[in-house]
């Protein structure tokens, strides 16, 4: 077989030195009643021209972002990735090595996340981040927990202008009962400043705020900070890093922990999975954040170098006293973001971000022009924006498809609240021609 | 002076390599340099002051700015700083680390599974709803348990998963129970889900036999234990002889068997947790179904449970409907755990494995594994103890306390002195349960050559443990670095570079 080298000749040598006749021999130990009587009852083999075939197949049966446009967003978005990236992630040094244990022989993964670090603390202001975490959903709902951890208290309030699947992973991380979890409803596509200050009190552990929210809209976040503040809250803020080379840093709100989808930073959407969980905090908190971390130090010769660092926070140690059972991180998706943003520098990601900024405005203004789609929230926004339809949502998304569009993201999904809403996602990648083409087909509905 | 020695003295007169890691990206290049430019703006340009509100940006990051070139290179140095499963052996136990096929990474890469969006209309996406459907199925059938979310994200990510649907199953039932029994030789992971879940820790010793200790564990048993949660084969790398009876008697007060499939990959086609009597597994595609392990993920730990606790998977699941695929919300779902359906290019990744192999490669890398680890520890038989020395699945446990006595070398100088001989070191000091234990999984993707040259290292190195302990104790000596000092990076909690702290160009 062609992923295990022992030849049939060396397995029977092996068999002889061991002492048992055949493999079955080494499965005694299994009581009957547990063992598998019959074949597994799965396809058998492939060839790997056969399975390349099989698999080509099944990519073909979808329609893709090459296919078609797409101004789907909602949290991944198709922003440009450099060559350069997959390049980098392909290494076969990087991608089949395990988490660092080893870090005499880790520290290409080590330095790599070690940098990665450094540049989230740039791109949002804070001194601290980890090493990843699994999406940016999981990343609120463990700042959540690290939230009560700091304060001692147990409730949080939310806004519900947070991603709709980011507050349902929250609730599903409580469900134990672990945390209390208040929601406030939104007013006008962002948080509703006083219904989230009536909220707020002296147990509340943290307030979690998106901004961009999940809506597009930014949120006023100053204000939102100092009523955190006022009550002892810890002040959370999920935000698009990939926005922040133009949006003012979480930090000058005075986030005490910022968290963020990362699968802008130079990851493929590849159907929502794997993201890169974003997470950042104050260093007066680092003993109580969880993930892994990588240090710089030094070597018994002197040479800098990195090692995972403050693990005694960690599972392996601190068993059922550790900050979080994660035992891992999305070092490979750190990674691709790493290269990212080094391949994009300060003024790189500022372009992109200017452009996907300059491209949604334009196409908002062109859409609402069309008399189709009408404006709905007074708020600034980003680079993705929510409009209402002026007739049937679902059956304008279905005949735009037939012209090649994915007509934005109906919010009637998510919540019956928000039926006929539409989000639109724009990135550096959509040209002019192609938003102008969207507006023709829209203005010929 | 020979021309030997000559060479030698030209090589340390030239001899100003640059280190291949320590220097930052934020160090290379210079300030005009790029990489990528900024695309062209074709539409009106914006205010972005104006039209963010307010919340534009005042003082720009400080990224790196460096050339294509430098950023390749830099990588390449870092890349070449580290060891991976195509670098040399990595018996890394409970870790699985085999080979990564690499039709696996081109199958993910294919635009049709890379540049598809989770939002898309489920019409649009049927290939990838059929692949994960394929997955669900596969898995189940490998699970013995009929129902699978392939929803999270690692190992620790599916104990978490699992536990909260038992939760789910008994809270349903009126009675949501306190407390959850794990053995002491279980992964830290274990007690950390647990305790995430708001449930109560208690602790199952093992038998001489390196097995639960069925009689304590009977003790333990009361209508208030919600589950047990065991790694099976356990980690000690054996199979327990008495799981029957274990699971009917957690059965018998009401809880539920948890099975972490950790070493899933020792029993595929020859025993499976449903069973076995196990309610829930979760299953590590990064071990098992030889998916990358990315340095440190991603992952996917996707869970698979019995038709009792089916409906309280997390969402969505895909479904066959109408001839087609959709996704489907089971109707008592403990709700999502992560945003979207999954870590899709992992599960790209096993369905390539899994379709490459199929059902009879499966059983034939399982039999393989376990095949391997035996003769490994054949061969080493007389060199390094096993305290429960009997036939061993795809692991198996050795302890280093005899040659600690007789020497004062500790298991971490055995396991840096091998980065020595360009092998990484199997997993040290767990279990808990054994003295200065070092873990060795070999994995079914190793050739007998490679099983013995590592025997014959480790023998090598007992040796030079009697002969020259020092030797060990500054070990390892060819590696990038040397020993760090680990005490000094909680010290200085230098966890981030900033353009303030000297190291700037």
């Amino acid at each position: 077989m062609r992923f295990i080298p022992v030849t049939c000749g060396e397995q029977d040598e092996m068999l002889d030195s061991v002492g048992v006749p055949s493999i079955d021999g080494l499965y005694e130990d299994i009581p009957v009643g547990a063992r598998l009587a019959r074949p597994l009852d799965l396809p058998g083999a492939m060839g790997e021209i056969e399975l390349a075939a099989h698999i080509e197949k099944l990519a073909a049966a979808n329609e893709d972002g090459s296919r078609m446009v797409s101004f789907l967003g909602g949290g991944c978005y198709d922003h440009y990735v450099p060559a350069i990236v997959d390049s980098v992630v392909s290494k076969p040094a990087f991608f089949t090595a395990y988490t660092p244990y080893q870090p005499e022989v880790s520290q290409g993964t080590l330095q790599a996340i070690y940098e990665y670090q450094s540049m989230i603390c740039q791109l949002t202001g804070m001194e601290v981040s980890n090493a990843s975490m699994y999406d940016g959903a999981t990343a609120l709902a463990e700042a959540a927990l690290m939230a009560a951890r700091v304060t001692k208290r147990h409730r949080v309030v939310v806004s519900a202008t947070v991603h709709p699947e980011w507050r349902e992973t929250l609730a599903t991380y409580v469900e134990s009962g672990t945390l209390e979890v208040v929601e406030v409803a939104a007013k006008d596509g962002v948080s509703d400043g006083a219904a989230i200050a009536a909220a707020l009190d002296d147990a509340t552990a943290a307030l979690l705020i998106a901004s961009p929210s999940f809506y597009g809209t930014l949120e006023d976040l100053r204000s939102l900070g100092e009523a955190a503040h006022e009550v002892g809250a810890l002040f959370v803020v999920a935000t698009d890093p990939v926005l922040l080379g133009v949006l003012e840093p979480p930090a000058s709100y005075g986030a005490d922990i910022v968290v963020g989808e990362g699968q802008s930073l130079g990851n493929a959407i590849s159907f929502g999975g794997p993201g890169l969980g974003v997470f950042a905090c104050r260093k007066a908190h680092i003993r109580q954040m969880p993930g892994r971390v990588a240090g710089r130090t030094t070597d018994v010769d002197g040479r800098t170098g990195f090692v995972l660092t403050f693990s005694t926070r960690e599972q392996h140690i601190r068993r059922e006293k550790a900050t979080s059972n994660i035992c891992s991180n999305h070092s490979l998706n750190a990674l691709a973001a790493g290269v990212y943003l080094a391949a994009m520098g300060a003024d790189g990601l500022a372009g992109i971000g200017r452009a996907s900024v300059a491209k949604a405005h334009y196409l908002e203004g062109a859409l609402v022009a069309t008399g189709r789609f009408e404006r709905v929230f007074d708020a600034p926004f980003a680079a993705e924006f929510t409009l209402r339809y002026r007739g049937e949502a679902t059956a304008m998304q279905a005949r735009l498809r037939e012209s090649g569009y994915l007509a934005g993201l109906d919010l009637g999904r998510f919540s019956a609240d928000d039926a006929g809403l539409v989000m639109f996602a724009v990135t550096e990648r959509h040209t002019r021609a192609v938003l102008d083409r969207f507006v023709e087909e829209v203005s010929a509905l | 002076m020979s021309d030997a020695d000559r060479i030698d003295a030209r090589t340390a007169e030239a001899g100003t390599r640059e280190p291949l890691t320590g220097t930052l990206i934020f160090e290379r290049g210079a300030e005009e340099s790029r990489c990528v430019e900024p695309p062209v703006l074709d539409v009106p340009s914006v205010d972005l002051e104006d039209v963010l509100g307010g919340h534009a940006r005042a003082m720009a990051p400080v990224l790196p700015h460096v050339t294509e070139v430098e950023l390749a290179r830099h990588y390449e140095h870092l890349a070449s700083a580290n060891f991976g499963v195509d670098s040399g052996f990595y018996p890394l136990g409970s870790c699985t680390m085999k080979y990564n096929p690499k039709v696996d990474e081109w199958a993910c890469r294919l635009p049709g599974f890379a540049r598809i969006h989770p939002y898309q209309p489920e019409e649009t996406v049927q290939g990838a709803l059929e692949l994960m459907w394929g997955l669900q199925e596969a898995l189940a059938e490998v699970a013995g348990l009929p129902a699978v979310s392939l929803q999270p994200a690692a190992g620790a990510h599916g104990e978490l998963t699992g536990l909260l649907t038992i939760r789910a199953y008994h809270t349903a039932n009126g009675d949501p129970r306190r407390r959850v029994l794990v053995p002491d030789s279980a992964h830290g992971t274990n007690p950390a889900t647990v305790a995430m879940c708001g449930y109560e820790v208690v602790q199952v010793p093992s038998d001489e036999r390196g097995g639960v200790d069925v009689a304590a564990l009977k003790r333990l048993l009361d209508i208030d234990v919600a589950a047990l949660m065991l790694t099976n084969p356990n980690t000690l790398g054996l199979f327990d002889e008495n799981i029957l009876e274990i699971t009917s008697a957690v059965h018998e007060v009401g809880a539920l068997a948890y099975c972490d499939g950790a070493n899933l990959n020792a029993i595929m086609g020859w025993s499976r947790p449903g069973d076995m009597g196990f309610d829930a597994l979760h299953i590590n595609l990064h071990k098992t179904f030889a998916t990358p392990h990315g340095g440190g993920g991603p992952g996917a730990g996707p869970v698979a449970v019995s038709d009792a606790l089916a409906p309280y998977l997390p969402g969505p699941v895909v479904a066959q409907r109408d001839g087609g695929f959709a996704f489907a919300y089971p109707e008592r779902s403990i709700g999502r755990v992560r945003s979207y359906a999954g870590n899709f290019g992992v599960l790209v990744r096993a369905y390539t494995y899994i379709r490459a192999v199929g059902g009879d490669g499966l059983r034939d890398i399982s039999g393989q594994a376990v095949l391997s680890a035996n003769y490994l520890k054949t061969l080493l038989a007389d060199a390094w103890p096993v305290p429960y020395d009997r036939t061993c699945m795809h692991e198996f446990v050795m302890s280093g306390g005899p040659l600690r006595k007789s020497t004062g070398v500790r298991t971490l100088d055995v396991a840096k002195r091998l980065l020595d001989y360009g092998i990484h070191p199997p997993t040290v000091y767990f279990p808990l349960i054994v003295d200065e234990a070092m873990m060795v999984e070999p994995t079914e993707t190793e050739s007998k050559e490679t099983l013995e040259r590592f025997a014959a290292v480790l023998r090598r190195i007992a040796e030079e443990a009697a002969e020259d302990s020092g030797l060990l104790h500054g070990a390892p000596y060819s590696t990038p670095v040397r020993r760090l000092d680990e005490a000094a990076a909680v010290k200085n909690a230098d966890v981030a570079w900033s353009p303030g702290d000297g190291s700037e160009r």
